[in-house]
């Protein structure tokens, strides 16, 4: 369905734009319908920027984007807005994503306004309370409050429901759950399960590995901006073949394993270095599991 | 025991009256002991450990005592606890990165935090540099302003300086959660270390992190909207858990090797009371599968072990 290759991003830094940063290295990936692939690394590895590549809200540098075989990153303004209607993002902050002066379920109305603008007001609000209903939310509960009125897990599952009401394919969850309770962000993070059942893509960008584990068929860990690991989320974190990814599955806590009573020794990783020139090439080590050499 | 705190109550002042962030709060913290303090946003972890340091305009102290090492801590009295301060006891911060006053380098901005508790920099300099170098800095940092290192470099730098009178308290406020895994690791067998090296007696470690803080913890307390709900050794939190708002909490988090299609997780359903007008008796009531009459009554807090104590009526039985 979604189809990334050979994608590079640089950004201009430094006063005037003096100085490049290669935020995103090389990187080639495809979702299909129906998977939840995840994209985890530590800040400042490119997922966010992935994320923005997909959602378009950046232009990609070098490489090309395709949906459906339709190549989005030379789409123009009207195009875009077509490419909208099938793809959507959820980010980290749901409390900074309202605006705090409007009622919540000003979001929903937004989009009739851009998108279905024949469409009439009961008939709407008839598709608002499923799309609500469908993220396991109650429409009395939540219709006609405000953003401070709502928790996080709510506020997080109403733009959820938002991307629904559009005909999606495809979400991209931009560390949609790290700011949620961990009594609540197991029900966003359940949601995306029932999504994906219903045929729904879905991009998981994370820093946190037993989350991609959790929801996701298949990772893909990012370091410096290029892929390290990438493949069946099995395979990956149960026999991880990158001593990055090692490195990190030894780092993460774990409840039932202590640091303490398998101390491991991390071991010795390249130094980031000239990131304008190609990564590693990724091997297949086994099947549909790639490692960087 | 190096602190008791009996019947602690703090409360924020505003416009529609009191809210109870802190609504009896009693447990005990021995002497070498890393205490995770763990629980939803707004359960009052943080305004504990704050009370134990600085309140802030907002905070006004109700009720309660905490004693330190016998003597009993000013808790609502600024000037009193401010002779207590980085001395006895410390705090790191939850934003440590921006903790340092960027306009002063960091060799100056330490000369004057000890000249306030009428240390002499000179003499701890040694000291400084020893424990700089035990966390992989450089006595060039001392020279640096904090903007020119990096925010591992920041956080390690904050610890140093915050332990660095030898408090008899530490009390490190969600200091990993800025962090990446790795850098997260490391901030966290410091704090181990500097306990076993005699830098701080006992720590308070606040956290939302279950998993990070039971690979360091001694023992988790959890706590539920301004009230402890249950302490005891991390083990037996995680492993045997008996309040069943900690059973739920537990239940809720996702570990490496648990995938969606091979077990569903469960959310706890509903949210926490508001504390401006607590509700009597179990706060956990409206949530909690196990709920019947006798819980509209307070619970006791019922000590299941020596080192276990937990509030519950179904525990009580």
């Amino acid at each position: 369905m979604l189809e990334l290759q050979n994608v590079w991003k640089s950004y201009r830094v430094g006063s005037l734009g003096s100085k490049r940063l290669t935020a995103v290295r090389d990187v080639s990936f495809s979702i299909a319908p129906g998977e939840v692939l995840s994209v985890v690394g530590e800040s400042g590895s490119g997922k966010t920027t992935i994320g923005k590549m997909v959602l378009q809200l950046i232009s990609v540098s070098r490489g090309s984007i395709r949906l459906n075989g339709q190549d989005i990153t030379a789409a123009r303004h009207g195009e875009r807005k077509e490419y909208y209607r099938r793809v959507q993002g959820v980010f980290q902050d749901p409390f900074s994503s309202y605006n705090p002066i409007f009622k919540a379920d000003r979001v929903l109305e937004t989009v009739r306004e851009s998108f279905f603008p024949g469409v009439k007001r009961a008939e709407w609000s008839d598709k608002v309370d499923q799309a609500l209903l469908s993220v396991g939310l109650d429409p009395t509960a939540v219709l006609r409050k405000y953003p401070h009125q709502l928790s996080g897990g709510q506020l997080q599952r109403m733009l959820i429901a938002r991307a629904l009401l559009l005909d999606i394919e495809l979400l991209v969850a931009d560390e949609i759950i790290s700011m949620l309770d961990a009594s609540t962000r197991i029900d966003v993070l359940n949601l995306l399960g029932d999504l994906k059942e219903r045929g729904l893509g879905v991009l998981f960008v994370t820093h946190d590995l037993s989350l991609a584990n959790y929801i996701s068929e298949r990772v893909i860990i990012m370091r410096h901006g290029a892929v390290v690991e990438m493949g069946a989320t099995g395979k990956v974190f149960g026999d991880p073949r990158h001593p990055y990814s090692r490195n990190l599955l030894a780092s993460v806590p774990q409840l039932h394993r202590k640091w303490s009573e398998d101390p491991v020794d991390l071991e010795d990783l390249e130094p980031d270095g000239d990131r304008d020139v190609a990564p590693p090439a990724l091997r297949e080590v086994d099947e549909g599991h790639w490692v960087a050499a | 025991m190096a602190l008791q705190v009996e019947d602690l109550r703090v409360h924020y002042r505003t416009l529609r009256g009191d809210v109870r962030a802190l609504d009896g709060v009693t447990f005990g913290l021995e002497d070498g002991e890393i205490m995770g303090l763990a629980g939803e946003s707004g359960c009052g972890k943080t305004t504990l450990g704050k009370s134990l340091i600085r309140l802030d305009g907002r905070m006004r102290h109700v009720g309660g005592t905490a004693v330190l090492d016998g003597e009993e801590l000013p808790i609502g009295d600024d000037r009193a606890m401010n002779a207590r301060r980085f001395t006895d006891v410390s705090i790191i911060p939850q934003y440590s990165m921006s903790a340092m006053n960027p306009t002063r380098k960091i060799g100056k901005l330490t000369a004057d935090l000890l000249r306030a508790k009428g240390k002499s920099f000179r003499e701890v300099r040694p000291e400084l540099v020893r424990r700089l170098e035990l966390v992989g800095l450089s006595e060039k940092v001392l020279d640096n302003y904090p903007i020119e290192l990096s925010g591992g470099m920041k956080q390690r730098m904050v610890m140093v300086l915050s332990t660095l009178l030898d408090p008899s308290l530490l009390i490190a406020d969600e200091v990993t959660s800025a962090l990446d895994v790795s850098n997260q690791k490391a901030v966290a067998e410091t704090l181990v270390r500097f306990r076993d090296l005699g830098f701080v007696k006992s720590m308070i470690v606040v956290t939302h992190d279950l998993s990070l803080v039971y690979q360091i913890a001694d023992t988790i307390m959890i706590m539920y909207a301004g009230q402890v709900v249950e302490k005891a050794p991390a083990d037996t939190i995680i492993n045997s858990p008996q309040h069943p708002y900690t059973q739920a909490l537990i239940g809720a988090l996702p570990e490496v090797g648990l995938e969606y299609g091979d077990k569903r997780l469960k959310s706890i359903p509903g949210k926490p009371p508001q504390l401006l007008n607590p509700p009597t008796g179990c706060r956990f009531r409206e949530r909690c599968p196990l709920a019947h009459e006798r819980c509209t009554e307070d619970p006791p807090a019922v000590a299941i072990a020596d080192d276990h104590v937990a509030s519950c009526w179904k525990v009580a039985n």
